[in-house]
């Protein structure tokens, strides 16, 4: 990995409570990549993917060490803004949460929240956001419907195309086609290989076959440690460590 | 305990045939020789029919590779063993051949008188057939070091082709009316030294099925 990374954890470390959850993970992500997390039920991953962007300030008793810079800045500084760290690290999860409202209304939010008025701009970039979650053409004739009327994956792409409103440049997905059927997670899939060419993606999933097709980079986590981190052909075909080989061809426990 | 337990037992099965085709092969090899060795029609024409059994291992072996791929979407050491499988038996298939090229060599030659006694053929069919069983137990025990000894036995099986080839040409200058066999035993040394090169790729994907890398062992 030669590029600068966008995103560069050092010795983090996560405890809930006296529970040690992760454990001095060091980890760099890089721009315009697509990097999968995987591992077993409770292993942490999904408990890392929120320290990128301080999801975990929300659960009580929650102490983090180590450091996470993004752009260089460490976002556990006490001058972060949380606002705009949060504008910045977008975040998509398992279940589509459309708000109750109407689709434009749900893509226009965080631009309203954000102060926009004019509403030329609203309209430009609601159609921009649409479009690039890949859902403008099923929607453009229904914007003042509810997003509720959607199905679940053009839900998934509603709130894919919430997040790209207030441009960040880091998705974060959390199990985003868990609840999805194949062929709405196959669209979600193609949406991350479109993503990554402007923005930073970071995927947590189950499905080792998501993590194999979708992701450019993959690290699989166990106990709360990084076991193995590298190219997500390399993993795939010939991973370096015994554990991730018998996790991954489902030889494990 | 395997959470994928009857995948993995599939895989056994497949790894299980590959060994039974590649002992067939073996077999198939070391008869056709003997037969032109021995001028034994019989044991040749046995070898061209037990082919065609060959060749159904071989369609089944690579239908099973198939299915497994787009069913079970095998990962790190399981795709490497199923494309392992895909590509050795194409190996095997071809080496099969060329036995019975050299058993239909026998048939033809059934009725002439050899110019010479056969001492460098069979020497080389037996290199030959010594790298395929090695291959085979490389497979069976991934044993690296036992693949790149093969891939030095090849350079032998390549000097003895070129030590039978120029006294062939040799002896069919001299003797014009030995072309028609001598061509014929020619074309028996060309088949063995593709079978020692097949041989040859299949301890390259011994050594890819163990490391994950592509080498070329005979360049």
């Amino acid at each position: 990995m030669q590029s600068t990374p966008v995103v560069e954890v050092k010795n983090l470390n996560l405890y809930y409570g006296l529970t040690q959850a992760l454990f001095n993970i060091n980890l760099s992500f890089e721009r315009n990549k697509a990097t999968a997390l995987i591992g077993p039920s409770g292993c942490g991953k999904s408990t890392f993917l929120r320290t990128l962007n301080r999801m975990n300030d929300l659960i009580p008793g929650v102490q983090i060490q180590g450091d996470i810079q993004v752009n260089g800045n460490n976002i556990y500084h006490s001058n972060t803004d949380i606002v705009h760290l949060r504008k910045n690290v977008g975040m998509v999860f398992q279940r589509p949460n459309p708000f109750p409202m109407s689709i434009y209304d749900n893509v226009a939010y965080g631009l309203r929240i954000h102060g926009l008025k004019d509403r030329k701009k609203i309209d430009q970039i609601v159609e921009q956001s649409l479009q690039k979650a890949a859902l403008w053409n099923e929607v453009k004739d229904r914007l003042h419907t509810p997003a509720k009327g959607l199905s679940g994956g053009q839900q998934q792409r509603l709130v894919i195309a919430r997040v790209l409103a207030v441009e960040p440049e880091i998705i974060l997905m959390d199990e985003p086609t868990s609840a999805l059927d194949p062929i709405s997670t196959a669209s979600v899939e193609e949406l991350i290989q479109e993503l990554k060419q402007n923005y930073t993606v970071i995927i947590v999933t189950h499905n080792m076959q998501q993590a194999a097709r979708a992701s450019d980079y993959t690290a699989f986590f166990l106990n709360g440690e990084v076991v193995e981190y590298g190219a997500t052909d390399l993993l795939f075909t010939s991973p370096k460590n015994k554990r991730t080989e018998d996790y991954i061809t489902g030889r494990f426990g | 305990m395997s959470a994928r337990l009857s995948f993995h037992e599939e895989l056994e099965k497949l790894h299980q045939n590959l060994l039974k085709m590649g002992t067939m092969v073996e077999e198939a090899i070391h008869l056709s020789v003997k037969s032109l060795a021995e001028r034994n029609e019989d044991l040749a024409l046995q070898v061209i029919h037990h082919d065609d059994e060959i060749d159904g291992l071989y369609l089944d072996l690579e239908k099973e590779c198939f299915r497994l791929i787009a069913l079970q979407q095998p990962m790190a050491g399981d795709l490497r063993r199923i494309a392992t499988v895909l590509k050795v038996v194409t190996d095997l298939e071809r080496m099969a051949d060329h036995a019975v090229s050299i058993a239909k060599a026998t048939v033809r030659l059934k009725n002439e008188q050899y110019v010479k006694p056969l001492i460098d053929i069979p020497k080389m069919a037996g290199l030959a057939q010594s790298m395929v069983r090695d291959a085979l137990k490389a497979y069976i025990d991934q044993d690296l070091p036992k693949c790149y000894q093969i891939g030095k036995e090849d350079h032998q099986v390549d000097a003895l082709y070129k030590e039978i080839y120029n006294e062939l040409i040799g002896i069919m200058q001299e003797k014009p009316e030995t072309v028609n066999q001598g061509t014929q035993f020619l074309f028996v040394a060309h088949y063995l030294e593709r079978i020692g090169d097949h041989a040859t790729n299949l301890a390259e994907w011994v050594i890819y099925l163990v490391t994950g890398k592509l080498e070329e062992l005979n360049d």
